[in-house]
């Protein structure tokens, strides 16, 4: 196990009622060829639901993705819902078709990055990768 | 969470606490943990449900813990899959057929990351499911992907073994090639609802009757949908009366010995190969040179009979007596 000791546990989950997952996988796939264990629950996640399994996996990140436009509504109910369970060290961070004005509204909340439609993975991985540097200090 | 407040807090029956410390015993990092539950250790009954990937473990599992929760018992689940031979990481997607249990305060699923056959699988995921069991989970399951050493060693620490077959995927011959039969003690037919379900039963059946004359027990078969929950009743009171079978005949406790044993010659190599590591290490120019044969003599007699001098660097390979 040695240099594997502290590998990326990343937490992939769809909350809300959308049916588009292909944006979800493209990064899940791409943080596994980075060397990250990724946790994938699949569609139509309650809040509890994700905050349950970031609490049982032990995640250090939990990305959201979301296309339905009730990320406003969700994603402050998901942030809550960690904290209540003592996750609320995870990194949070989302994508999705999020409006420029409600991105900068949760980033301003305790939201870690919000990524928008053609971000390449490559950018994903390597602040996901700081990120829990950081915190790893 | 430093060592000891996760510690404190699985005692306390804390499920964060709990996610924490499978994290740390991961990582080998859990020692304080592991010793500070030793005396929670209690007599969980653990399964193991092993098979190739896509037979329906994880569905059927699913469609098991429902049954377990229905009598009031709670299950500890711990869900291993491959990782990447290439990157290191791991797509873990066994939740997703887990789902409904999800909310349920009374089922804790856990999905490790195999990280390849040297990544000291057996050993983390035997000591997780020891900290599961010290929680006070009244199951405890692992499940994996069939193959390979450290998965069959997994399987070999377990109470009972469900192996998952499923029709479509070759005949019985493939599932003997596969050495999974040697350790099944229930050889569960997975999707009765499919073509070939009936066909696959009768060629197992023939298949054991043949391995019958050997030695070692035979396993018991047992046909379900996990799908439409045909057999799933059944499936569970057949284990529980194989585990009640094996604890008569005095099985459970032979293997719960060389479980017991097993984890004695696993903690003993770790350390010993830390200690090796050092030893090589300290002593890298001088074993770099001459004969690898005597320099392992040296080696084997420093690290099992230190010299009572505090420098070993003084009896290098020359002076070894064996």
């Amino acid at each position: 196990m040695s240099g594997d000791k502290r590998r990326i546990r990343v937490l992939v989950a769809k909350p809300g009622l959308d049916g588009h997952d292909r944006g979800a996988k493209i990064v899940a796939a791409a943080l596994r060829d980075h060397g990250m264990e990724v946790i994938y629950t699949g569609l139509h996640q309650t809040p509890e639901q994700i905050a349950r399994t970031a609490l049982q996996e032990d995640v250090d990140v939990v990305g959201l993705s979301i296309h339905s436009g009730s990320h406003m509504t969700l994603f402050p109910l998901i942030h809550k819902e960690l904290a209540k369970v003592g996750m609320d060290d995870v990194l949070l961070i989302a994508g999705g078709i999020i409006p420029e004005n409600d991105r900068k509204q949760l980033e301003a909340s305790g939201f870690g990055r919000i990524f928008g439609p053609g971000t390449p993975t490559q950018e994903i991985v390597g602040y996901i990768e700081a990120e829990i540097e950081k915190k790893r200090q | 969470m430093r060592s000891e407040e996760v510690l404190e807090g699985v005692r306390a029956r804390d499920q964060r606490s709990l996610g924490r410390a499978l994290s740390l015993v991961e990582a080998g990092e859990g020692e304080e943990i592991l010793d500070g539950l030793a005396d929670l250790a209690g007599q969980g009954a653990r399964l193991g449900v092993t098979g190739s990937p896509g037979a329906g473990k994880s569905t059927l599992l699913s469609s098991l813990v429902g049954y377990w929760r229905g009598l009031g018992e709670t299950v500890g689940v711990l869900a291993v899959d491959p990782s990447s031979p290439f990157s290191g990481g791991a797509l873990l997607g066994d939740r997703i057929r887990m789902q409904e249990h999800s909310l349920d305060e009374g089922v804790f699923i856990r999905s490790v990351a195999s990280r390849g056959a040297v990544g000291g699988l057996a050993e983390a995921a035997i000591e997780m499911v020891d900290v599961l069991e010290a929680f006070g989970f009244d199951r405890l399951v692992v499940e994996t992907v069939g193959t390979g050493q450290a998965e069959i060693d997994v399987m070999e620490a377990c109470d009972l073994v469900l192996v998952v077959l499923q029709p479509g995927a070759g005949d019985g011959i493939q599932a003997m090639k596969a050495g999974l039969l040697e350790i099944a003690d229930l050889l569960v037919l997975n999707k009765a609802d499919l073509e070939g379900s009936a066909r696959l039963e009768s060629e197992l059946r023939e298949m054991l009757e043949l391995r019958e004359e050997g030695v070692g027990r035979a396993p018991e078969v047992y046909r379900v949908s996990a799908k439409t929950g045909e057999g799933v009743q059944e499936l569970a009171e057949g284990i529980d009366r194989r585990l009640r079978r094996l604890e008569d005949e005095g099985v459970l406790e032979e293997r719960r010995a060389r479980r017991r044993r097993e984890a004695v010659k696993r903690l003993v190599r770790s350390s010993l190969e830390k200690r090796l590591d050092a030893l090589i290490e300290a002593h890298a120019p001088k074993l770099g040179e001459g004969s690898p044969r005597e320099g392992a003599r040296w080696v084997l007699g420093t690290l099992l009979c230190p010299p009572s001098g505090s420098d070993a660097r003084a009896g290098l390979p020359a002076e070894e007596e064996m």
